[in-house]
């Protein structure tokens, strides 16, 4: 079972965010940077696929250098190998045309099945997963909560506002995980330790022969044109002394009336 | 060929019903459309979908493309995606809205890689822009707004429920059915069973009211309290990332930057302190109530509202004096 696990480095999703002064940019130095959230379960979950069927975990990420310590991470909780596809030249790639650049490098590996998480936490676009099943001539199937790898094929369950729908399909495919699927590990110390002397490759947009008109901010189909501030929520009324919960209640109501929401 | 004009929305069937964001960017539509040029439409998918084409041209739409086919009958990804480009092949739209749920991304995606496009997801404001529309995208969490476009023909924009409000100006769509050449990768995801065990309930981004627990309800069985509230008041229960991790209730009712973004007109927030993550996922709404024990919690710092007590006593005094009222 070969997998292929892609992550993303992000800012802490706990961290107060600034914007760098005059410009629109997030202020990255000020913020701690994170494995994405939701990248930790699908790294979860070809672990435990490795764990039972065996094979090899490849961890795959696009970003600066410092992503690096992403896949370290992965490597922490039990994956095997990683490649980072880091250069200057692919900044300002939009979600399609990192899409484009992750397949490259896929076409390149061989899989039976790549892994992904449903979104990172700070574009949440949740794009890249079904561009790639689309770049790759792949089935895709995204918010999955429970996976099952079997001889061939798998069989995933996409959780839905009213439940479920439980899909089979034949590998290789491409699978976005939801948060919940499983509990992510914490790497031990053993797994940091050796994390450090697994191999990583990093990757240029020349080693992968990228068409480079369809990657990078010129490759991006989307344009920001301006961005403004929103100013914060300021603090409204609080409450503190009322003789009873029903005057508490009474108060709440009032409010609502008020705002024509009752 | 013509050039393109227009603007088609891809709809969404929800228990056999258009769901609200579908209503909302053909509404949105068709008070952009003068500005773009063309008419209105709507792409209609799925299984004996044909009949909600009368609800689209209430809400603006002048055409309804219906793919219709038992291949449609759940959704996935592929075969939805062959339909969605049979109906903008057919239509030649300027701009495309698609809703911004889990299957309007994917399919919002796979027909940019077609159209060799680009996608703006998570717009929550539509203008006209020197050729086709411009969006408003927050981003960073509500930190930013972006106005950003869409480079390709057709643009591709993906629509935050509760963005736009519901027109209904009472037109007529004419139907025209296509046929969708599906892609045999598409077909290979098999569905083997469908479970709805949440049927009914109102979906929490769509929903005008929601009322969410935190670490402070306690416990699941402490959740019935605020289903009851829900109830009164027409909206749906959401939960804090503690209360999710807790196992206190599923992961789909999550708020917050690991969960779902939420922008109902009322948000009440129950035993919830307010993290960073959580208002990443409320802030947009248009009012937050908040009731906490803790007088410290941040979430006072950007309520609306805010009464300090015990929430096991006030949100069932408040349910029953909504009720009270309503009577």
């Amino acid at each position: 079972m070969q997998t292929v696990v892609l992550v993303k480095q992000v800012v802490d999703t706990e961290a107060e965010k600034r914007l760098l002064p005059g410009e629109w940019r997030l202020d990255r130095a000020s913020v701690e940077n994170i494995l994405n959230p939701y990248d930790e379960y699908a790294v979860e979950a070809a672990v435990q696929l490795k764990e039972e069927l065996g094979g090899e975990v490849t961890v795959l990420s696009m970003g600066p250098q410092e992503a690096e310590e992403a896949i370290r991470k992965a490597l922490a909780m039990g994956a095997d190998r990683g490649v980072l596809v880091s250069d200057p030249v692919l900044q300002g790639s939009d979600a399609l045309a990192t899409a484009r650049v992750l397949a490259q490098v896929l076409r390149g590996l061989g899989f039976d099945l790549v892994l992904c998480g449903s979104m990172s936490t700070d574009a949440q676009t949740g794009l890249v997963p079904a561009a790639l099943g689309e770049l790759l001539d792949l089935p895709v199937l995204g918010a999955v909560n429970r996976l099952e790898v079997h001889g061939g094929s798998l069989k995933a369950a996409r959780q839905t506002d009213e439940g479920a729908i439980v899909y089979e399909c034949p590998l290789p495919a491409v699978v976005a995980v939801a948060k919940g699927i499983n509990e992510p590990r914490y790497p031990s110390l053993r797994g940091i330790m050796g994390a450090k002397k697994k191999p990583l490759d990093t990757k240029t947009a020349a080693d992968l022969a990228l068409e480079l008109g369809a990657v990078g901010l010129g490759g991006a189909r989307t344009r920001v044109h301006a961005a403004t501030s929103v100013p914060p929520r300021a603090a409204g009324k609080t409450v503190t002394e009322y003789e009873s919960p029903q005057e508490g209640a009474r108060l709440l109501a009032d409010f609502l009336h008020e705002n024509k929401l009752v | 060929m013509s050039a393109t004009s227009g603007i088609m929305v891809i709809g969404e069937v929800r228990e056999s019903a258009l769901t609200g964001v579908t209503l909302e960017s053909l509404s949105e539509a068709r008070r952009l459309a003068q500005a773009v040029g063309g008419e209105v439409c709507v792409a209609l998918i799925g299984e004996g979908v044909a009949s909600l084409a009368a609800t689209a041209g209430r809400y603006g739409a002048v055409k309804a493309y219906v793919v219709d086919g038992a291949e449609l009958g759940v959704y996935r990804s592929g075969p939805f995606t062959d339909a969605a480009m049979a109906c903008i092949g057919a239509a030649g739209p300027r701009a495309v809205l698609v809703p911004n749920s889990g299957n309007g991304r994917e399919i919002a995606s796979r027909c940019a890689v077609r159209l060799s496009g680009g996608v703006v997801n998570d717009v929550t404001a539509l203008k006209a822009g020197a050729v086709g529309l411009l969006a408003a995208h927050p981003c960073f969490g509500g930190l930013v707004i972006a106005e950003k476009e869409s480079l390709s023909d057709p643009q591709i924009y993906t629509v935050r429920p509760n963005s736009f409000a519901r027109t209904e100006t009472g037109g007529e769509a004419v139907v025209v059915p296509l046929a969708a050449d599906f892609t045999p990768s598409g077909l290979l995801a098999r569905v083997v069973e469908v479970i709805n065990e949440r049927a009914g309930a109102v979906n929490l981004e769509e929903a005008a009211v929601v009322v969410s627990g935190g670490r402070g309800m306690g416990g699941p069985e402490q959740f019935a309290i605020l289903e009851k509230l829900a109830g009164v008041l027409g909206g749906a229960v959401g939960a804090s990332r503690a209360a999710v991790d807790a196992g206190w209730r599923a992961q789909i009712a999550q708020v917050g930057q690991t969960g779902k973004t939420v922008s109902p007109k009322l948000y009440i927030a129950c035993g919830i302190s307010g993290s960073i993550q959580h208002k990443a996922g409320m802030q947009t709404s248009d009012l937050i109530v908040a009731v906490n024990k803790d007088p410290e919690a941040p979430i006072f710092g950007f309520a609306n509202f805010g009464i300090v007590g015990d929430l096991h006593e006030i949100i069932p005094a408040l349910t029953e004096e909504l009720r009270k009222r309503q009577a």
